[in-house]
């Protein structure tokens, strides 16, 4: 393993102090590590709250700040945070019209939020994400992943939060936005948890992970490495299915880099992208293209759909300030 | 008996495995279930002194809460909310049909938190067939009970190989998760056999 680090059990806390010290304008660090939160809290608005597992930065402390996030609760290398982190999260952001919970689906990010909402006496809600279109969906699995689409639902429902929408019309807006996007990956590289030491699996050099998560676990089938069109074609034809938009559909299209894939192949596969959409009739009218969820140094990318409408489009346009996006202020 | 040798060896053989575990869990779910438990097990073997001068049941509440404070992921609220439930559902010496009865009740309340029942791959694969053991044993002693329990436990850990997954991250893997043990079962074997072992040499 060859990682920038000091010790393995130092890596999270050192990163967040510096995390916190680079963006101290934007966040501020809760007490004992528990969460990041945001500067300059705005009384009577929602608090919207994510976390999760580190390991994907920028998501989800790259995220907190106006327009977006309240609060996030990093847990330690792909593992979900712990009760009293949510709890002290919404405890220390909530300001009176109650806190939004934004979780990927995962049983243990469900049960740690769910043990921290049973406990918490203020009014709440959770949306789920689950937009990764890989995993099959069943009533009687865990369901569908939620990956990179969750940058999608947190922005666009952040902006509601910002112009003052009740909790009640974000937690309906945060499931809209769920059911519209749909998102699936593909790994070249799996990436190696620090702690771990090696890496997660093997991938020989002419193979891929088809359908991956952002854990360096195994995807749904290994197979041969061939060209980006065909891989966009694969990731793109499976979201298309799933959204199945009318013909002229207005997109927003995120490609999104696991951490070790650069823009120059980001971009390449925006094209890609683009062109399996244009010949669907699909129109893109809005990109975000980097490595925003990202699985540590994982070579990939996911492709994630958004079907929006106006009113989703002037949300997403609507000003942002975090660490990891910002635009309009 | 005093409690602090048997959490002792279940914490000790947690860490003294967790290269292992981490190994099944590199297999078909994210690679970081050993780490994870020996976090627990270190945050627990931390308190030993104060878990010593606590009676049982108030030790295994710690503990829970322990669990749930530390281990994070899937596995810090499944062991927690067992222990939790064992500490409120044992009373203070128990004997082979409390503990079936106990465990019937920790069973139930990981099923709620879950959603997730037996013959799904995962730790209630475990703890369902060392309850039936128990109940049954208290039924009709025989034999060498200790030794029953960890051979069942560990069997039953190795059993879920030949399961698919349909709970857990393991559930997006589908058939290829299966001829892989459950890591959160080989734990739970691990720990039901060091209780085991740790109850014959301190009966």
């Amino acid at each position: 393993m060859k990682k920038l680090i000091n010790h393995v059990d130092d890596v999270l806390a050192e990163s967040l102090d510096g995390f916190a010290a680079a963006h101290a304008d934007i966040v501020s660090m809760g007490e004992g590590r528990l969460f990041v939160q945001r500067r300059g809290l705005r009384k009577g608005k929602v608090a919207l709250i994510s976390g999760g597992g580190s390991g994907h930065e920028p998501l989800h402390a790259g995220f907190v700040g106006h327009g977006m996030l309240d609060a996030a609760c990093p847990g330690h290398v792909f593992t979900s945070p712990t009760p009293d982190q949510m709890l002290a999260a919404a405890e220390a952001v909530e300001t009176g019209a109650g806190v939004l919970f934004i979780v990927k689906n995962y049983s243990g990010d469900l049960m740690n939020f769910q043990m921290a909402a049973d406990l918490l006496d203020r009014e709440h809600a959770t949306v789920i994400v689950n937009d990764d279109v890989a995993v099959e969906n069943s009533t009687y699995t865990s369901g569908r992943r939620g990956v990179a689409g969750t940058l999608i639902v947190e922005k666009i429902v952040g902006a509601a939060a910002e112009r003052g929408d009740n909790l009640a019309v974000l937690h309906t807006l945060g499931e809209t936005v769920n059911k519209a996007t749909a998102s699936m990956g593909v790994a070249l590289t799996s990436c190696t948890v620090p702690a771990a030491g090696g890496p997660t699996f093997q991938l020989g050099e002419d193979e891929m992970e088809m359908g991956v998560g952002i854990h360096g676990e195994p995807g749904r089938r290994r197979v041969k490495l061939t060209s980006a069109d065909e891989i966009a074609v694969e990731l793109t034809g499976a979201i298309l299915k799933e959204l199945a938009p009318k013909r002229g559909q207005e997109v927003i299209l995120l490609v999104n880099g696991f951490g070790g894939t650069p823009s120059l192949e980001l971009y390449l596969m925006v094209h890609a992208a683009r062109k399996v959409l244009a010949a669907a009739g699909i129109n893109v009218v809005r990109h975000l293209t980097g490595p925003y969820v990202t699985s540590l140094e994982m070579a990939g990318c996911s492709i994630t759909v958004t079907a929006a409408d106006s009113a989703m489009l002037a949300l997403w346009d609507a000003p942002v300030h975090t660490a990891a996006l910002r635009w309009g202020m | 008996m005093s409690h602090a040798s048997f959490i002792r060896s279940a914490t000790q053989t947690l860490i003294d495995h967790a290269d292992e575990l981490t190994a099944l869990d590199q297999a078909i779910g994210d690679g970081d279930h050993g780490l994870n438990m020996k976090r627990g097990a270190l945050a627990i073997q931390g308190k030993l002194p104060q878990l010593e001068s606590k009676p049982l049941n108030d030790a295994l509440k710690t503990m829970g809460m322990t669990c749930v404070s530390t281990i994070g992921g899937s596995s810090g609220p499944v062991f927690g909310t067992l222990l939790v439930t064992l500490a409120k559902e044992l009373p203070p010496a128990p004997g082979p049909a409390d503990l079936a009865r106990a465990l019937g009740s920790g069973i139930a309340a990981l099923t709620r938190l879950g959603k997730a029942e037996v013959g799904q791959k995962t730790l209630l694969d475990v703890l369902d067939p060392v309850r039936r053991l128990l109940e049954n044993r208290s039924v009709q002693p025989s034999g060498d009970l200790l030794a029953s329990v960890r051979q069942c436990a560990l069997d039953a850990a190795q059993a879920t190989a030949q399961m698919e997954a349909i709970k857990g991250r393991a559930s997006f893997l589908g058939e290829r998760a299966r001829g892989h043990v459950d890591p959160g079962s080989r734990s739970m074997a691990l720990i039901i056999g060091a209780v085991c072992d740790s109850l014959r040499v301190t009966p």
